[in-house]
């Protein structure tokens, strides 16, 4: 399926966004933060597979490129909207149904900390129709097991075409377990989320 | 690596439930905890021992040895030595100026797991040459984990995975430097063991046990709800020194108002602080 009102209309009514990447994903998100305006009325969360000990690069070119309030999750901290948050690295997020983020530094799955497939999980029992998740480019299947989660809970979710991802597992794990509600291209994506309101 | 597909899902009420007989049959109260990664434990449990709601239910009830498997698994014993190299070296360099003004240097490691962060902090006492004045208190929950934390001995694969942390803080050599290694187990060297004693104290039902000079309790709140928190925090605060200073995890950070006036900050990102007033 591709883009389509429907779809356009289900990521406008979303109060979350979701956005999980690994291997290849950097710079699409890159660019994808930059076109957000800093009215977007919505709560973005990034998780993006990265090397613990190696910090701030990553949070540091995001935040002074976004033009929405952006934060490195620290636990407990209040999930508002307009703002970007990001996953730290070596821990892994989580959503209280109270609104607020809690970490966690149990074992890595599929090898990441974080990882995806946590949070997606853990949004998946929290946000029901009005969450947006995307899957994009990674080397490994995590994330493709939350993404379903969150499909089943209602969410729209999104996998980036693995045909012109950089790394196709990913996106390929999510698309073998019937998880996505379409598949796009990053240039769709891109186009969708500029349909903001 | 775990798939994590097909894990049972518990509801909230379900949740309430177990927390409950937990509390009646074995005195822990999870009440407090942070709900989203309690679940996870649970649904991990679950998954592990093949277990169904019902099922984990009937064995907490029935088998009383269970309990103890299940406090190991419920309570996240994931640690690493100098996990937040970046942590160390503000200790270097802050806190240790100050700790070695002290006869006596007393330090309390809260939640300290398989004792990692104990033998990180000996390591670099050593180093700057505080240790011989030093002692270190390891407690935990868990009295298992503590059985490790007192042979202290390590796969040399565990070991060598933290030769990067270990890098990372500045210190000289390498980790393996402070390890007797025999085929794939590298032992700490004994002298690092003798300032360091290993006990069970819980942090939600125990109280103060003596006097510190520092205590470190990091990546442990995260799993404790705002008002646990701030329970523990003032254990920690009436078992503080005047000036005694406190390390938190990484991302965990005093919100509260109250505590923000008794401690001062030291180093925001590290989330070091000093008790202040009296």
């Amino acid at each position: 399926m591709a883009l389509d009102d429907n779809i356009i209309s289900r990521w406008q009514q979303s109060e979350t966004l979701l956005l999980g990447g690994s291997a290849g994903s950097f710079k699409i998100l890159f660019h994808l933060i930059k076109i957000l305006p800093h009215d977007l009325n919505k709560t973005v969360i990034i998780i993006i597979h990265r090397k613990k000990n190696f910090f701030s690069e990553i949070e540091k070119l995001f935040a002074e490129n976004s033009r929405m309030f952006f934060r490195e999750i620290s636990d407990k901290d209040k999930i508002e909207s307009n703002a970007i948050y990001i996953a730290p690295a070596n821990y892994h997020t989580l959503i209280e149904k109270e609104g607020y983020f809690s970490l966690d530094v149990s074992e890595a799955v599929w090898y990441s900390k974080p990882s995806i497939d946590v949070t997606f999980e853990s949004a998946a029992e929290v946000y029901s129709t009005k969450c947006t998740a995307i899957l994009f480019s990674g080397a490994n299947q995590d994330g493709a097991g939350g993404l379903l989660k969150l499909y089943q809970s209602g969410a729209l979710t999104i996998v980036q075409d693995p045909g012109e991802a950089e790394m196709a597992e990913m996106p390929q794990s999510a698309i073998n377990l019937n998880a996505a509600t379409c598949v796009l291209t990053t240039k769709e994506i891109f186009e969708l989320l500029q349909n903001s309101t | 690596m775990k798939d994590t597909l097909g894990k049972d899902i518990i509801t909230p009420a379900q949740l309430t439930e177990l927390i409950d007989l937990v509390k009646k049959l074995h005195g822990f109260d999870f009440s407090d905890y942070t709900k989203a990664s309690l679940k996870r434990r649970l649904g991990r449990i679950m998954m592990l021992k093949k277990l169904d709601f019902y099922d984990l239910k009937h064995v907490l009830v029935n088998n009383p040895d269970f309990f103890q498997e299940f406090l190991e698994e419920i309570t996240v014993n994931v640690t690493e030595m100098f996990r937040d190299p970046a942590f160390y070296k503000s200790l270097n360099r802050l806190v240790i100026p100050y700790l070695s003004t002290y006869q006596h240097a007393k330090i309390w490691c809260a939640g300290c797991s398989s004792g990692e962060e104990v033998y990180s902090l000996a390591i670099l006492f050593k180093e700057e040459g505080l240790y011989k004045k030093s002692f270190i208190y390891g407690t935990d929950i868990n009295t298992e984990v503590l059985k490790e934390a007192r042979k202290g001995i390590y796969s040399l694969r565990k070991i060598k995975s933290y030769a990067e942390n270990y890098l990372f803080t500045g210190l000289p050599g390498s980790i393996t430097d402070h390890f007797t290694i025999m085929y794939d187990a590298a032992a700490i060297h004994s002298e690092l063991r003798q300032n360091v004693l290993f006990s069970v104290h819980n942090l939600i039902s125990d109280t103060v046990f003596n006097e510190f000079q520092m205590i470190t309790c990091r990546n442990v709140f995260i799993y404790f709800e705002t008002e646990l928190q701030e329970r523990i925090l003032d254990v920690f605060y009436r078992s503080l020194c005047p000036l005694g200073y406190l390390c938190l995890g990484n991302k965990e950070t005093i919100r509260s108002e109250g505590f923000r006036k008794k401690f001062k900050v030291i180093d925001q990102k590290e989330n070091i602080y000093q008790k202040i007033g009296s």
